[in-house]
């Protein structure tokens, strides 16, 4: 029963990686267990909870629902991406200034998520945010620190002379 | 729940697609976006031999809009309907109904085709398809062609689709701009699959009564279905309250949906009707 | 204390990792040459275990080995009760593997070892397991008849009776002016955190040690369970805890797969990797709540209550769990809740099922309590013609009558009292903060489609649960301090809040506190964990008592080195002073340690009232939550920014539990809603509208810290007030709603029922 293996070839947080798999490995899983990038999170593996959630191409993509041999040639961004160094993001301290994480473990998912999502859309109002972060299941926070500090992120994705909805 | 074992291929065009599939003898299956085809792998509720790639097909990502109608590539994803600027007034009725389909990264990979030969019977383009008359177009071995949304749609998870062919184009019939419409669903949660819905639209005569009313639910069926009851009980007449009355009625009476684990049959059935009502009041407003 | 970083809004430490990718949790952890491990589970409910043939799952390539209870050996060990153990309920221990029955779907009954997860997972399916089906128990009415029994030689599925008394219940209903009799029903659901559990073993054979990663909550008791289990020494065994994705009283107990998974590293001598994924994590992982009521309450004509009697049922599946007692006994022993009840006579029903074994979920019997209790306070109130603010300001238990003592239960000799509180202070400010005055002329208006409503509803939270807490304080080379803690950290802030605790209590700046490092074996010789609101009180208390010893320590290592009396050692920030001048840096006591400990056997009562104004859609079921207070008085607040979020975490579970969450069993037994599809998780766009305010009007007195234990209490009136303030928009039907969840589709049969029960009603 074994299958053959493929190599695979694609960029994670700008570096080029190369990885050999069973084409029935999720990119979710690549990435946890082959690059040892485990700060994306596996909740359901059935595309709902959202922690898995990371960047292709640009858009938030929930990384159990594609395989990893999809993201051959693809530029690829995980939570371990988003913060240079050893500061925060702006995104990362507003959600520790509102007390929007908990157990942490769906928080690499709404890192990610609001991340895509204020890049696209800096000025994303109150319903937006809490629109979009649906498809992100938290079990400590209730979810209203969290949106309070996705709002409060605005405006470090804002160009200047843009007004946030509220 | 990992997944079980299979080949992968990634054609680049759509004859050697088709040839992958047909040579499977029907135990491969295709992927575009794979947001349900991966849940299911997931669950192991199927075991496909080779999943068949769909993403270097070249030509099945266009919105064309043109006389007539809007013609959807397979590959369009939800995302790419909300961006686009032109539908709002080439097919609101799409857009709206599209903005219920399920998550923000779902709707950055979900596509149209795959939502349509999954056939969910609470998924929104399927139902939107055959509430509009919509062609589907299929491309086989032996060449393609053009299946009608109404004949599609056979049982749960199950259409006229065969094992080696692959769905190319969704067209949906133009739509003129006077349209009256509305779009109502009812969901346990935002972004899930719809308890049911209902698209609902007409035209008008000169006299302003409603004409070539059409009436579509999703949730409450095997398939998605036009209510020809509620469509006729609307024909001719002015819509106001009486008219809405008797099509919201004449829906639920039309529908025969399950019990299951989020709702009683003669729940669905009474919320078709409220959904039927506040779509038609949506929509003469 | 010279600082006051308690009782300030810290961020986090723990955030520093979790934002970015760096928490570690089980899964994170691999070791070189391990094992991954797949666990068979029962596709029957009940059923007799005929054969397991192995074989061709161990023709898999990649399969490593098949173990079953035949390889455990005899008997096969079973799983001890952790929280209020009685002999009597050994029978109903679980076994780490089923060999002659099965009696839940779910049920462990095989685990593969074998190279990789996906593999293991194919070689499930080739395990042909015989199970002769027997007539499945699959609801607590089923369980009460007795027609099928879980535990043939036992008679009878009632696993235990308790006995809650309190004054004399004849004397308060002979001649009672008022009675009323009501049933009410919770729904099955669970915990669910979002990490799945998991377990990394480790056998050193040339150590004699096993090494388990992944433990959580109360590693040293679990610890104690494995040694036991095992045949070792606990000395030989450490439980590591990592970072954990969340309790809420279903992880860290010990499960089956505590047992299987280190065993198996040890019978095979290589590292051996669990991970549960969400289908059998929904399955496998503790249910909860599931109880039933029957129960009666008498009170004057002016709306003082005399007396409660009646029973209470809890359906809790095939076994009794670790901590599976803990929801009957609280349903009972706090019905009354903050209120004055001076007879009551309960009957605590613990039934037997064919079901996921059920333990805790925050708020374990006080959820159903409160509902049960508020509900039918409100049923009275409404007959008597009061006002139901009124009505429970009369009856909730005054300051003056602190500490208050509670009804008893039997078999248990332990009592329990309330320890300060004013009930009616907080149901106040609720109040205000509500503006219950003029929502509450909306109630039962019809607006836009949607009747309004207002509701309301008080509760106790028990927490502090002792005996003790350890801890302990160590001076680093570089003058920083780390502190060990034997509370567990279960995604609640702990290692936060222990800084500010100790350095408050070292009065040192919190910046020279290294690190706070808690749960593991490997850390102090014992620790309690993390459960019952524990953590803040007992940890808490400890670590104060160890920076006493500490400085105390210093002091006498500092005298000697200054050569002066220990009383005229200062201690500041940057430097230890002595007379003369003389003074020292704080990393030259690098080394200087102390222990400390806390002991206590008697519980913290927070407490509050929650208010909620509702807009319901008759049509569809639909309830939308317009505004949302809640106020709790915690005795003393640690940390306001994370004391708040628990606050709104645990509203919005339980605002899921009201409405979404539904564990749903079929009449075979089988559950139908094993996927996050069907098991519905509250969203961001689900409840926005939450607030939330907190009090320390009336610190405990039994704690030098003034605390309470705090982070359940948002969870525990939330079914009470939903269904109170629904009860109240749709007054106009008469609609009472007794069972939960509030579901659109149950809601509108509750709306038909009363309509046709009134065919004059509004509309």
């Amino acid at each position: 029963m074994t299958q053959s293996a493929m190599s695979v070839r694609f960029e994670v947080n700008g570096k080029p990686a190369e990885v050999k798999v069973e084409p029935r490995l999720t990119l979710a899983d690549c990435l946890r267990h082959h690059l040892r990038l485990t700060g994306t999170h596996i909740g359901c593996e059935h595309g709902v909870c959202g922690a898995c959630t990371v960047i292709v191409n640009g858009e938030a993509v929930r990384s159990c629902l594609m395989l990893a041999v999809q993201a051959e040639g693809a530029k690829v961004v995980t939570v371990e991406g988003l913060s240079r160094d050893e500061e925060l993001s702006p995104l990362q301290a507003s959600f520790r200034r509102h007390g929007a994480l908990q157990c942490g473990f769906c928080t690499p998912g709404m890192i990610t998520t609001a991340h895509a999502l204020l890049t696209e859309e800096p000025t994303a109002d109150a319903d937006r945010v809490r629109e979009v972060l649906s498809g992100n299941l938290c079990r400590c926070t209730g979810y209203v620190p969290i949106v309070e500090a996705v709002l409060d992120a605005r405006a470090a994705y804002r160009k200047p002379g843009r007004e946030d909805r509220t | 729940m990992k997944l079980p074992q299979f080949e992968y291929a990634c054609p680049t065009t759509i004859a050697e697609a088709v040839a992958l599939l047909a040579k499977s003898g029907g135990t491969a299956k295709p992927i575009a976006g794979g947001q349900s085809l991966m849940p299911i792998l997931a669950f192991r509720l199927a075991t496909p031999s080779l999943l068949v790639d769909l993403r270097k097909l070249p030509g099945l990502d266009k919105i064309t809009i043109g006389k007539d109608g809007v013609r959807l590539g397979a590959k369009v994803r939800w995302r790419d309907i909300q961006d686009d600027e032109r539908l709002r007034t080439a097919h609101p009725l799409l857009v709206a109904a599209i903005s219920h389909v399920a998550h923000y990264q779902i709707r950055n990979r979900g596509t149209v085709g795959g939502s349509v030969a999954h056939a969910d019977p609470a998924a929104e383009m399927p139902g939107i398809a055959v509430t509009c008359d919509a062609e589907i177009v299929v491309v086989g071995p032996s060449g393609s062609r053009t299946i009608r949304a109404a004949e599609f749609f056979v049982a749960p998870l199950t259409t006229k689709l065969a094992t080696d062919e692959l769905i190319t184009e969704i067209r949906l019939p133009s739509w003129p701009a006077a349209r009256r419409w509305g779009f109502e669903e009812f969901a346990r949660r935002r972004g899930d699959f719809a308890m049911a819905a209902v698209a609902a639209f007409y035209d008008r005569d000169e006299r302003g009564h409603a004409k070539d009313a059409h009436i579509g639910v999703i949730g409450a069926g095997s398939t998605p279905r036009r209510l020809t009851p509620a469509e006729a009980a609307l024909n001719g007449r002015p819509v106001d309250a009486a008219a809405i009355a008797a099509a919201a009625g004449a829906a639920s009476a039309a529908v025969d949906p399950p019990d299951d684990i989020h709702a009683s049959a003669e729940y669905r059935r009474a919320l078709v009707g409220t959904l039927v009502e506040r779509a038609l009041a949506r929509a003469a407003a | 204390m010279r600082n006051s970083f308690i009782g300030s809004p810290v961020e986090r430490i723990e955030d520093l990792r979790f934002l970015r990718g760096r928490g570690q949790y089980i899964d994170d952890v691999s070791r070189p040459g391990q094992l991954y491990a797949a666990i068979l589970r029962s596709s029957v409910a009940h059923g007799r275990i005929k054969s397991i043939d192995a074989k061709p799952a161990l023709a898999v390539p990649g399969v490593h080995a098949v173990l079953t209870a035949k390889d455990i050996g005899d008997p096969v060990p079973t799983i001890n009760i952790r929280l209020q153990p009685l002999p009597q309920l050994v029978p109903f221990h679980q076994p780490v593997l089923a060999h002659d029955k099965v009696r839940y779907v779910g049920e462990p009954i095989a685990v593969v070892l074998a190279e990789s997860p996906a593999i293991a997972e194919d070689a499930l399916d080739a395990i042909a397991v015989d199970i002769e089906p027997l007539p499945a128990v699959a609801d607590r009415f089923a369980s009460s008849a007795d027609k099928t029994l879980l535990f043939e030689g036992h008679g009878t599925n009632l696993a235990i009776k308790y006995d809650v008394t309190h004054g004399d219940i004849d004397a308060a209903f002979k001649n009672a002016p008022y009675t009323r009799r009501e049933k009410f029903r919770v729904h099955r659901h669970a915990a669910v955190p979002m990490e799945p559990r998991g377990l990394l073993a480790e056998w050193d054979a040339a150590k004699g040690k096993l090494t388990v990663h992944g433990a959580a909550k109360v590693a040293f008791f679990n610890r104690r369970i494995l040694a036991g289990q095992i045949g070792l020494p606990e000395e030989a065994i450490d439980l590591v805890e990592n970072d954990v994705g969340g309790g809420f009283g279903a992880r860290g107990e010990f499960y089956p797969e505590d047992f299987l998974i280190p065993f198996a590293a040890r019978k095979f001598g290589r590292p051996v990797k669990w991970t549960e994924d969400r289908r059998e994590n929904l399955l496998a992982l503790q249910h909860a709540r599931d109880m039933d009521c029957d129960i009666e309450i008498a009170c004057t004509r002016d709306g003082m209550i005399l007396g409660l009697r009646g029973t209470t049922y809890a359906d809790v599946g095939a076994y009794i769990r670790t901590n599976g007692l803990v929801g009957p006994r609280n349903v009972a022993q706090f019905l009354a809740g903050p209120y004055r009840i001076p007879s009551i006579d309960i009957d605590a029903h613990v039934q037997l099922s064919n079901k996921t074994p059920a333990g805790t979920y925050r708020g374990p019997g006080r959820y159903e309590s409160d509902f049960f209790r508020e509900r039918l306070l409100d049923l009275v109130a409404q007959d008597l013609g009061l006002d139901r603010i009124e009505f429970r300001r009369r009856n909730l238990v005054t300051k003056a009558e602190m500490p208050y003592h509670l009804a008893d239960i039997a078999p248990y000799a332990q009592d329990t009292e309330f320890d300060s509180g004013n009930y009616a202070s907080a149901l106040d400010r609720c109040l205000k903060e509500f503006n219950w005055t003029e929502k509450a002329k909306l109630q039962g208006r019809l607006i836009d489609g949607r009747y309004h409503g207002v509701g309301v509803a008080c509760f106790i939270e028990g927490g502090a649960a002792g005996p003790k807490e350890t801890a302990k304080l160590v001076i680093e080379s570089d003058g920083m301090i780390t502190v060990y803690t034997g509370s567990s950290a279960i995604g609640q802030g702990l290692e936060t809040v222990c800084a500010q605790i100790a350095a408050d209590a070292i009065e040192i700046p919190l910046t020279r506190i290294r690190g706070v490092f808690h749960g593991s074996t490997t850390l102090l010789k014992e620790g309690f964990g993390s459960y019952h609101s524990r953590a803040v009180v007992m940890g808490g208390s400890a670590i104060l008592d160890a920076a006493n010893n500490l400085r105390d320590e210093i002091r006498k290592v500092a005298a000697q080195r200054f050569g002066c009396a220990a009383a005229d050692v200062t201690l500041a920030d940057e430097r230890i002073g002595g007379p003369g001048g003389k003074s020292a840096k704080w990393s030259d006591f690098a080394g200087v340690s102390a222990e400390g400990s806390f002991t206590n056997h008697h519980h913290t009562y927070a407490y509050g009232t929650h208010a909620v104004h509702v807009a319901v859609d008759p049509k569809i079921g639909h309830v939308q939550i317009v505004d949302y207070v809640a106020v709790e008085d915690v005795g003393r607040i640690m940390n306001p920014l994370t004391l708040k979020g628990q606050l709104i975490g645990a509203i919005v579970q339980g605002l899921g539990g009201t409405f979404l969450e539904h564990l749903v069993y079929d009449e075979n037994g089988q559950m139908l809603t094993g996927s996050f599809a069907d098991y519905l998780l509250p969203t961001a766009s689900d409840f926005p509208n939450i607030r939330g305010f907190l009090m320390e009007e009336e610190p405990s007195p039994i704690n030098p810290l003034g605390a309470k234990g705090a982070g359940e209490g948002g969870i525990i009136p939330v079914g009470g007030v939903i269904a109170n303030a629904v009860a109240s928009a749709l007054a106009p039907f008469g609609v009472q709603p007794n069972d939960l969840p509030l579901s659109p589709s149950r809601l509108w049969h509750m709306v038909q029922a009363a309509q046709s029960a009134k065919p004059q009603a509004a509309e």
